[in-house]
């Protein structure tokens, strides 16, 4: 901190002024291209263009709505992820909320409950979820990447117990109703896409507009700083974590619709996806910076290149290699942007 | 000397109307004309379990007196500055705040109570505008239908109204990580200008800037001390402490062993002072 303080006051006014007249005379072009979100744009636009040269197979109906609902997931809970990630923390425990959320609906619908009543347990279960590993981060003090490890592997436990690790695919008397929900479409569009833009709307704008997003990103950039202003840290560190924890019951919930079953195994490995989502669109794992259009734009790039490995008859177990290798590359990117900078 | 009357903690919510009625009150019968403290304290001390890091310190400051608060590393300035902030609670000893004695639980009283607080390391958020930070935490929203949203356009003009009576280059839209230290000093001291200090307390303001952002911090000083703020300035740098301070107080092992007035006083007086040299001034 003292370091970079003193990094900064090395420039003269004469150069620190022309550095923010450059800043500010740039044109919107400029300005654009040093947005990390718009070269991960291009690059997915890219792919997607290249794809549909390539292949005949990628710019079917079939195909593009397959891959706008997987992107989905990924992008729903990557907004959740980038709210972490931009205060300082990480949830490793999303992928293992989605199984218990889906399997809360599951077994309770396939109990003979109806829809109203499932729903809003599965979104219980994953608030309470996520207030737990707030509870744990913000006053006991533990670090996040312990408390949501330990909670990743209770969640998926706690799933298995829940239906005897048993396949459910009868869901009561709302049945068509829940696949309907996440399998369904309204206007040609997946249910899971409209939500997902819906909630990117809305997180978009609560990290711009509100006191919230503001405190986010204060004690994300210097959590001691927002402290000292009186910013409720603790109070604010627990919403971060349930509003992750419900993203993942969201995408739990819709995840059973579209599957139209759930097994234990729903999720696993999710939470790479979705960090590197995150990552991938502008989100700094030192906190203080994210997007949300960011996230959504970082969710679409994975997906892209994952179905493009499928399309191109490249083995799926290539997937995990392209996917880290975004991620570094991304923070790489991100790196050598503050060195230049700084 | 301490009556129970005027008693006041500084902790509801309705203490600003309190002292703007007080205010009032105190300009009807002409106690403003007296020589009334910015802050006084009496015999405050503090101990760790057997660590006395102060003992029976007792200290006054009138409005927009600047005190240089000086010491050895350990000698207790940081806790005094602490205990006056509201992060410690003092073992013993009393804190009036113009004539009313106050008790803090925690920071946020003593901000209520009119003390602002300017860290060593600023306490900024780099990554937000130096609009944002001058409002962090105390945001201004206006409303759209039901919802509070946050009031940019305001907030970088009422910011912009600081800088420019500040006389700092600062703009509220700039980033601060791109700030130099002495406009991450304005930004700061902006702060204290918004919630409309009494008592501006800085912990080595120019510990680790250029020489000339020292000379532009310490014209902040200046401009807080004109506009009848009071200021605490703890500092290690004999130079800047002299150029400023209306008065010396020196701490040495939380002992308070001198207070004067600097004209009275020198360099090398002070040096000694703090070293032990010199036992008492």
């Amino acid at each position: 901190m003292s370091d970079q303080r003193k990094r900064n006051s090395v420039p003269t006014a004469h150069s620190l002024a022309d550095v923010i007249d450059q800043s500010e005379h740039r044109g919107l072009l400029s300005r654009l291209t040093s947005q990390q979100t718009f070269w991960v744009f291009m690059a997915a636009m890219l792919a997607c263009l290249a794809l549909s040269l390539l292949t005949d197979t990628f710019a079917t109906e079939r195909n593009l709505f397959n891959v706008s609902r997987n992107f989905a997931f990924v992008a729903i809970i990557a907004l959740g992820m980038t709210a972490v990630i931009a205060s300082g923390g990480i949830d490793l425990s999303v992928g293992s909320a989605v199984v218990l959320s889906s399997m809360t609906v599951a077994v309770l619908m396939s109990a003979g409950m109806p829809f109203w009543i499932g729903i809003p347990a599965a979104l219980g279960v994953a608030i309470l979820l996520g207030a737990v590993n707030g509870i744990l981060i913000a006053y006991a003090g533990m670090p996040p990447f312990v408390v949501t490890l330990g909670m990743l592997s209770v969640a998926r436990s706690l799933a298995m117990v829940l239906s005897n690790n048993k396949m459910i695919y009868q869901f009561g008397p709302d049945h068509d109703l829940l696949l309907a929900l996440g399998g369904g479409s309204t206007m040609g569009l997946p249910n899971p896409l409209i939500v997902m833009a819906l909630l990117a709307g809305i997180t978009g704008f609560i990290f711009k507009w509100t006191r919230w997003g503001q405190h986010l990103f204060a004690m994300g950039g210097n959590e001691n700083a927002a402290k000292l202003t009186g910013i409720p840290v603790r109070q604010l560190k627990v919403s971060v974590y349930v509003f992750s924890a419900l993203t993942a019951g969201i995408t739990g919930v819709l995840e059973v619709g579209w599957l139209g079953g759930v097994t234990t195994n729903l999720g696993q490995g999710m939470e790479l996806s979705v960090i590197a989502a995150a990552v991938i669109g502008g989100a700094n794992l030192a906190g203080g910076v994210g997007t949300a259009f960011g996230a959504v734009v970082g969710a679409l790039l994975i997906e892209v290149i994952r179905n493009s490995l499928i399309l191109l008859g490249i083995s799926t177990f290539w997937q995990g290699a392209f996917v880290g290798s975004f991620i570094v590359i991304a923070v790489a990117f991100d790196r050598f942007r503050s060195v230049r900078q700084g | 000397m301490r009556t129970g009357e005027g008693r006041s903690t500084a902790t509801g919510c309705g203490h600003g109307a309190m002292r703007r009625y007080r205010g009032r009150f105190e300009a009807a019968v002409g106690l403003k004309g007296r020589n009334m403290s910015a802050l006084r304290l009496e015999g405050v001390s503090k101990h760790f379990g057997a660590i006395h890091a102060l003992s029976d310190v007792s200290l006054s400051i009138e409005p927009g007196e600047v005190i240089g608060l000086m010491g050895d590393n350990g000698a207790g300035k940081s806790t005094l500055v602490k205990v006056i902030a509201g992060n410690f609670a003092p073992s013993a000893g009393e804190i009036f705040i113009s004539d009313t004695r106050v008790e803090f639980h925690k920071p946020l009283d003593a901000q209520r109570a009119g003390i602002e607080v300017v860290y060593q390391d600023l306490a900024i958020c780099d990554n937000l505008s130096a609009a944002a930070n001058v409002f962090l935490g105390r945001e201004l929203t206006r409303r759209i239908g039901p919802i509070q949203i946050l009031d940019y356009a305001r907030m970088r003009v009422r910011a912009g109204e600081l800088f420019a009576r500040l006389k700092s280059e600062t703009r509220p839209r700039d980033l601060v990580k791109r700030m130099s230290g002495g406009q991450r000093q304005a930004v700061a001291i902006a702060r204290a200008l918004l919630s409309d200090a009494k008592i501006v307390l800085m912990d080595e303001p120019t510990a680790a800037i250029s020489v000339r952002q020292v000379a532009e911090v310490l014209n902040l000083i200046r401009y807080l001390s004109d506009h009848g703020i009071a200021v605490v300035l703890v500092s290690h740098r004999m130079p800047d402490v002299f150029q400023v301070a209306d008065r010396i107080a020196v701490l040495r092992r939380g002992r308070l062993v001198a207070s004067k007035r600097a004209a009275d006083s020198s360099p090398e007086e002070v040096t000694g002072l703090i070293t032990g040299a010199i036992e008492f001034a």
